[in-house]
């Protein structure tokens, strides 16, 4: 072998040319500059918005955009700021993020797991969505998670409550504010022990999907730990419109209680129904019958209307909470659609803020940094109190909120009063508690 | 002993709403040929009727009361329906309290106008296609109007509640001197005998008018009743309007028992369909039968003894009765000799 006509001059040639060649595959794709997918090269970055749009859910799905929408502007510098004014950290300052305007694409989660992973995939692959945030169900939001994870994307949950979003199906790209089933039944148990006593015979209804089982699970460990004891747990099919034939069976359990583990539309016609047989008018073993609904929303209590009146159950997060982020959000959104916020619209806001405030601490849009931004950070002044991100499970602890149907209801957006903040230690548990386990958040992942 | 009771009564309501809208398929079915995917959308219709009526009984006058405050804690809007105003809150109070069986009233011409529309406008340019072609487009005309609906209503669910004299329920247990409690709600018994009523009337009027038995006969040999002269397109147009009319008051009383939402017609759609075919395409009282069996089976399969055996059977017992019914009889309980075999 010689290397005799080998010139320096053809030696540069040769290696110019073929660095380019290397190179050129990496200069068409502008996000592997940075080496994550989605990295923004203008001076906008763009926000995915996933929420239900169509479907049963499309109310929440409304009022979560019109949070998210008041969110970019608070973001760009536009209105009056809302919780940017409250928000203990002062990283952002009302420029964007990281200096460039902030721009959003939606989609539509139709409540399905597969449409939501398709609209997220497609604000990511055509629209360049740096970050995916919204959704009113568990199901979409496990499904959705995995996707981010799997394209190096951060998934910022909106609504959803069962166990699993940060327990067995948790991802280190994955986040979640909003409380979860856990959570619930530990601020709601002792609340009842109060209401009602400890001797209680409790019959529940469970939605059957992931969100119901650990809605069921957590709710009833923790009215026996305070001395209640459950007769039977009747699974109910996801969208039953006729609830009569699981509610009339309950007459004769013996049960004293009724705990209806239903969400939305199941919600507001099982518990409309319960009423309608008189659930609440009965007395059983010397006791005034009496319903729980674990998981309150505003506009489910609206749909339910005057049922609702009595009935215990939780949120993550109300409008009349009078922390000063609370009334500041609750003015920007009310001034801005002309009624008060839900606890979804809460959420979305929330989280959308938070993830900006992460890139902007983290100095980058990489979701590496963002990651490690987020795990651990406490914060305050966003509602609920002081908040920490846990590292370990990347699940928010907050206080949580009892609520109460209003018995005398005084407007239309008077439907559920506070009956208790439940402070954060309260609702706080282990990593590695049984309901959470079988989890691992994995590595993050940056994509590209 | 109890609980089989019960789930009979339970049964009754349930079927009740199967056999109105199996009623009103049957009718376009048999007169018209047509199989009319958009049916469960006039029943969901008829559920706004009554929305809409207690939507225009609380239409308010505003005023501002200073001493109250919103949830921005500005002076608050008090609203006060006009009907209030003009008959004052006693009477007032009680014609919006009673807005469903009002509406009632409301949705008869609604509905029959409804129906008139939908069947000269879109479905007449269908008879002479194939039965999926009319299954496509009435399919559409259905998501067309729940999004129609939806726009102007929203998708959340809307409460619409049941005279404060239906409020509550009836113990039956202690009408038949059980020690067990048996309450079953009063709504509920009101809408068994409303269906009752509105199955005898459609009955009846086949029965024994004449323009009933014009459309029996064309029902039986259309052909014929037109070679004797007489219009049967015009009379089965007004029987359209008159099967709108059932799914519509079928839905008017049903929206105090689930607040109605836009998709609420889709949910009773399928198993319409299958208490038709079960009780024979084309045949009224089959559809009749079939309804209520079902409904009653349904009933049943959701109890939590057999529910211990067989899980998950509440949601399938409809369909394997019938698979069962369609492999023993194939053309239902009460089907026609001809109808959809050609």
């Amino acid at each position: 072998m010689s290397f005799s006509k080998l010139t320096r001059r053809g030696l540069i040639k040769t290696s110019a040319v073929a660095g380019a060649g290397l190179a050129l595959p990496t200069y068409l794709r502008a996000d592997a500059h940075a080496g994550y997918t989605n990295a923004p090269t203008g001076d906008t970055v763009t926000l995915g918005f996933n929420v239900p749009q169509t479907g049963s859910y499309a109310e929440e799905g409304l009022d979560e955009l019109r949070a998210q929408e008041l969110a970019v502007q608070h973001l760009n510098g536009e209105g009056d700021g809302g919780m940017l004014n409250t928000f203990s950290s002062k990283a952002l300052k009302g420029n964007g993020i990281l200096g460039k305007k902030v721009t959003f694409v939606t989609g539509d989660t139709q409540t399905k797991s597969d449409a939501a992973r398709a609209s997220a995939q497609s604000m990511i692959q055509k629209d360049g969505a740096i970050m995916i945030n919204g959704g009113s169900s568990s199901g979409v939001a496990v499904a959705v998670q995995g996707l981010c994870q799997d394209s190096g994307i951060i998934f910022m949950a909106g609504l959803t409550h069962s166990n699993d979003t940060t327990g067995k199906d948790r991802k280190r790209n994955g986040f979640r504010h909003f409380f979860n089933a856990y959570m619930s039944a530990a601020a709601l148990a002792p609340v009842l022990k109060n209401a009602y006593g400890s001797e209680r015979r409790a019959y529940h209804l469970t939605a059957d999907y992931t969100w119901g089982w650990t809605q069921q699970e957590s709710i009833a460990a923790a009215t026996e730990a305070v001395g209640w004891e459950t007769v039977n747990n009747v699974l109910t099919p996801l969208q039953a419109t006729d609830f009569s034939a699981y509610l009339a069976p309950i007459q004769n359990s013996g049960a004293d209680v009724l705990v209806l583990n239903e969400y939305g539309g199941d919600m507001v016609n099982s518990l409309t129904q319960a009423v309608q047989f008189g659930l609440l008018d009965k007395e059983v073993n010397g006791k005034k019958f009496e319903i729980v609904v674990p998981l309150y929303s505003e506009l489910m209590a609206a749909g339910a209307g005057p049922n609702v009146q009595g009935v215990i159950g939780s949120m993550n997060w109300n409008w009349q909470l009078q922390d000063e982020g609370s009334k500041a959000f609750t003015k920007s959104f009310g001034e801005k659609y002309g009624r008060p916020p839900s606890n979804s619209a809460h959420t979305c806001y929330v989280q959308t803020l938070l993830y900006a405030d992460a890139c902007e601490r983290a100095g980058t849009f990489n979701p590496c940094g963002v990651v490690e931004a987020l795990e651990g950070f406490e914060f305050d002044g966003m509602g609920n109190g002081p908040v920490l991100y846990r590292a370990d499970d990347h699940q928010c602890f907050k206080d949580v909120l009892v609520m109460k149907g209003t018995e005398n209801p005084s407007n239309e957006y008077d439907t559920l009063e506070i009956v208790e903040v439940t402070p954060r230690a309260q609702v706080e548990y282990d990593p590695d508690h049984p309901m959470f386990a079988g989890g691992d958040l994995g590595e993050c992942n940056p994509g590209a | 002993m109890d609980a089989i009771l019960l789930q009979i009564i339970n049964g009754l309501d349930k079927g009740s709403a199967y056999a109105l809208i199996a009623l009103g398929l049957t009718l376009i079915f048999g007169t018209l040929g047509v199989v009319n995917f958009a049916h469960g959308a006039l029943f969901m219709i008829g559920a706004f009727c009554s929305v809409t009526l207690q939507k225009i009984l609380t239409i308010s006058t505003i005023s501002i009361d200073e001493t109250q405050k919103d949830f921005l804690g500005r002076p608050l809007e008090v609203k006060t329906p006009i009907i209030e105003n003009w008959f004052g809150p006693d009477i007032g109070g009680a014609i919006i309290n009673w807005s469903v069986p009002l509406a009632i009233v409301f949705a008869i011409p609604v509905m029959l106008v409804i129906g008139y529309v939908m069947e000269r406008g879109l479905i007449k340019h269908f008879y002479k296609r194939p039965h999926a072609d009319q299954i496509l487009v009435t399919f559409g005309l259905a998501i067309v109007l729940q999004e129609v609906i939806k726009y102007f209503y929203g998708a959340n669910p809307i409460p619409t509640p049941a005279p404060d004299a239906f409020r509550g329920s009836f113990d039956f247990g202690a009408l038949l001197g059980l020690d067990t409690a048996l309450a079953y709600p009063y709504w509920r018994l009101v809408y068994f005998a409303f269906s009752a009523v509105i199955i005898a009337a459609v009955f009846a009027f086949l029965q024994f008018t004449t323009f009933g038995m014009v459309v029996r006969a064309g029902m039986a040999d259309r052909e014929t009743v037109g070679l004797l002269g007489i219009d049967i397109d015009r009379r089965f147009t007004i029987m359209f309007g008159i099967a709108a009319a059932v799914a519509g008051l079928a839905g008017v009383m049903y929206a105090p028992i689930n607040s109605p939402n836009y998709h609420m017609g889709m949910d009773f759609l399928v198993l319409s369909f299958v208490v038709v075919v079960v009780g024979g395409m084309g045949s009224l009282p089959g559809a009749v039968l079939a309804g209520f069996m079902l409904g009653i089976l349904q009933s049943f399969a959701s109890m939590n003894e057999i529910k211990a055996i067989l899980p998950g059977i509440d949601q399938i017992i409809i369909y394997v009765v019938a698979i069962i019914i369609l492999l023993t009889r194939p053309r239902g309980l009460m089907g026609r000799k001809g109808v959809m075999e050609e």
